[in-house]
């Protein structure tokens, strides 16, 4: 830029003039396609049926038992789907990082996408395959004579949903914390063995803060986008486990009730919202800047 | 066992692959030494400091600890501790918690083990920087908590892997003298790892000069410099000048020599050493040990007639670049400016005064 070192209020004005000209395209691109149907949602959510604005919808809503219970579900589902993603994603994470040769970590990378290869329903079929009824696993154990009927404990229900999202975010959970394990400078760790400690202590009190900024990322690039899931629990569940968003779709498009379906979605955004809030703010710490 | 080496190293070997990393070190470091181990980069002076704290195996040989082999035992039970050329402090931790890291298996109780913080952050003059975050330090604060958070532990061998070389140059004289104050201060035997020969000089009790993985003379730094025991330790600390040379005869302790520009002269046996350059026998001496002679100049040993090739001025020096009489190329002289004394020009003749005692023969 022209203004290295430049002093005049002027030269500031230009280049953030000049910046924004830069973001102009994305930026028309998120005001129309993000910003402005968010607020569209928000307005029909506050338009009563007789006419008018009010919280109406919101009362509503909240006070209909089923949209509370969806709502807990989603969460539960949600919470569970991160936590399982993002402990087995660490491990991964951690030996592609530290034992895997720096040639070969590309090559590790890749294989770990190739499940992106197929579309996600393929992917949701297929564990329908493995855990249905008659599934892979039921039929598997039962040939082999283990059991002797079909077991229910792993088809149409939460562990299957959970099963199903886990393998599919995987790769987005282990991604950001392959790199937040990379930028750690390996003198940390000496340091921490050099200090008296174990290798097991040295990960706890060294590794595993270090890389906290990337589990934060693997959390909330999970959790975000599984509450409001919605093709799985109706492809896993059978119909029989809907979550928050099937509600709203219902609500929207079978009862074609706009107003209702709007304030459950501003509801289920802000629940998701809160939630981000207090789990960032517990971790604060680690996300303090860091050199 | 003898009570007079702190780390013992037995022809120590290490591999990596096919490299021969260090080629059969021995030596000893004594306790309580401030011991350099100097060289150019890739000359194995690292890995052999890694080899102490245990981030490196060896492929063979032993590395002794206070008379204990350190064969298998992995670093976090060894009695050394490091200070990392980039510092390692930990990013997500206060100063204090930085320094107290390793004090966490300590039994003592939480007061006393601040306490010993607070001194360990007194002692490397961080007072009052507990609270801060390591990320806000600048590079010689990070390198006194790297400092505080080693000798905490109260090792037997502090280890310093190229600590000075991320400090600009003022900061960086300021950092050696508080060294060898900190050494003497609590008495515990530093190993220093440099490439920069003069910081070897000013800092260590003793030095071992290394090229590619072997120690090619270990001694205390006035004999490193006056008695190098082969050229390329002579070219690599200070600057050395070197004339062509034969050697006339030997016997008992005088040998004979006929040097280019300086005659048939006698010198010491213990002043004749190996390692000649391919180009054969040479005779080297540093710069200051010849002088130019003024009217009224005290008497020297000897004297030759020079032309003076090249005058570089650097206000309390003077480097004098002669080409002494029956010699191809100059050498270079150092002389100290004195008041009335001038500077003399380009191409002027010169007598040189010299003395067989300050030569040293590499065949």
């Amino acid at each position: 830029m022209a203004s290295n070192g430049g002093t005049g209020g002027g030269t500031g004005r230009s280049e953030a003039a000049n910046g924004l000209l830069l973001i102009s395209p994305p930026l028309l691109y998120a005001v129309l396609l993000l910003a402005g149907p968010l607020f569209m949602v928000v307005v029909y959510s506050l338009t009563l049926e007789g006419g008018g604005y009010g919280f109406d919808n919101y009362v509503a809503v909240w006070s209909d038992r089923i949209n509370q219970l969806l709502m807990v579900r989603s969460l539960t589902v949600s919470l569970s789907v991160t936590l399982v993603t993002v402990i087995l994603a660490y491990p991964v994470a951690y030996f592609v990082s530290f034992y895997v040769k720096p040639d070969k970590k590309a090559l590790w990378l890749f294989l770990i996408t190739i499940p992106f290869w197929t579309s996600y329903l393929i992917r949701v079929f297929l564990w329908k395959v493995i855990l249905g009824f008659n599934g892979v696993i039921n039929s598997g154990l039962m040939s082999l004579g283990i059991i002797d009927a079909p077991l229910t404990a792993i088809n149409y229900n939460v562990q299957a949903l959970v099963v199903t999202l886990a393998h599919a975010y995987a790769p987005f959970a282990i991604l950001p914390i392959f790199v937040a394990l990379e930028k750690i400078d390996r003198s940390f760790l000496e340091a921490g063995r050099d200090l008296g400690e174990s290798q097991f202590m040295t990960f706890l009190r060294v590794t595993l803060p270090l890389s906290m900024p990337g589990v934060i990322a693997a959390v909330l690039i999970v959790f975000i986008p599984t509450v409001g899931d919605y093709v799985t629990p109706d492809l896993i569940g059978g119909g029989k486990l809907p979550m928050i968003a099937n509600r709203i779709e219902g609500t929207m498009l079978k009862q074609n009730n706009r107003e209702v379906g709007s304030a459950i979605a501003v509801s289920a955004m802000l629940v998701v919202a809160a939630v981000t809030v207090i789990f960032l703010l517990l971790n604060r710490r680690f996300l303090r800047g860091q050199k | 066992m003898t009570k007079d080496a702190m780390i013992e190293f037995r022809d120590v070997h290490k591999y990596y692959g096919d490299y021969h990393a260090l080629r059969g070190i021995t030596g000893t470091i004594r306790p309580g030494e401030f011991f350099s181990l100097l060289g150019p980069s890739g000359c194995g002076k690292t890995t052999l400091l890694r080899t102490i704290a245990g981030f490196e195996d060896i492929s063979s040989g032993a590395v002794l600890v206070d008379g204990r082999d350190m064969a298998g035992v992995p670093a976090n039970k060894r009695p050394t501790n490091m200070v990392f050329q980039s510092y390692a402090i930990f990013p997500h931790l206060s100063v204090e918690e930085n320094v107290g890291f390793g004090l966490r298996r300590d039994s003592r109780s939480k007061e006393e083990k601040a306490r010993a913080v607070g001194e360990a952050l007194e002692m490397v003059g961080l007072k009052g920087y507990g609270k801060r975050a390591a990320h806000a330090l600048s590079g010689g604060q990070r390198q006194r908590v790297a400092l505080a958070r080693a000798l905490i532990l109260k090792p037997k061998v502090l280890l310093l892997d190229e600590p000075l070389s991320a400090l600009d140059k003022k900061m960086r004289e300021q950092m050696q003298v508080e060294l060898i104050r900190l050494q003497r201060q609590v008495g515990i035997t530093f190993i220093l790892v440099t490439h920069d020969q003069e910081e070897a000089l000013v800092m260590s009790d003793r030095i071992a000069v290394m090229f590619e993985g072997e120690i090619a003379q270990l001694a205390d730094p006035e004999t490193l410099y006056r008695r190098p025991n082969s050229r390329k330790v002579a070219d690599f600390i200070g600057t050395m000048n070197f004339l062509p040379a034969k050697v006339l005869s030997e016997g008992g302790d005088a040998v004979e020599i006929d040097a280019a520009g300086f005659g048939r002269i006698h010198i010491e046996a213990q002043q004749v050493m190996g390692g000649a350059t391919a180009e054969g026998a040479t005779v080297g001496f540093r710069p200051e040990t010849l002088t130019i002679l003024y009217e009224g100049s005290a008497a020297t040993d000897r004297e030759s007639m020079a032309t003076i090739e090249e005058v570089v001025y650097f206000g309390d020096m003077t480097y004098y670049d002669v080409r002494i009489d029956g010699t191809e190329s100059p050498v270079r002289i150092s002389m100290r400016n004195v008041f009335g004394r001038p500077v003399l020009d380009r191409g002027a003749r010169a007598r040189v005064g010299w003395s067989p005692g300050a030569l040293v023969l590499f065949r």
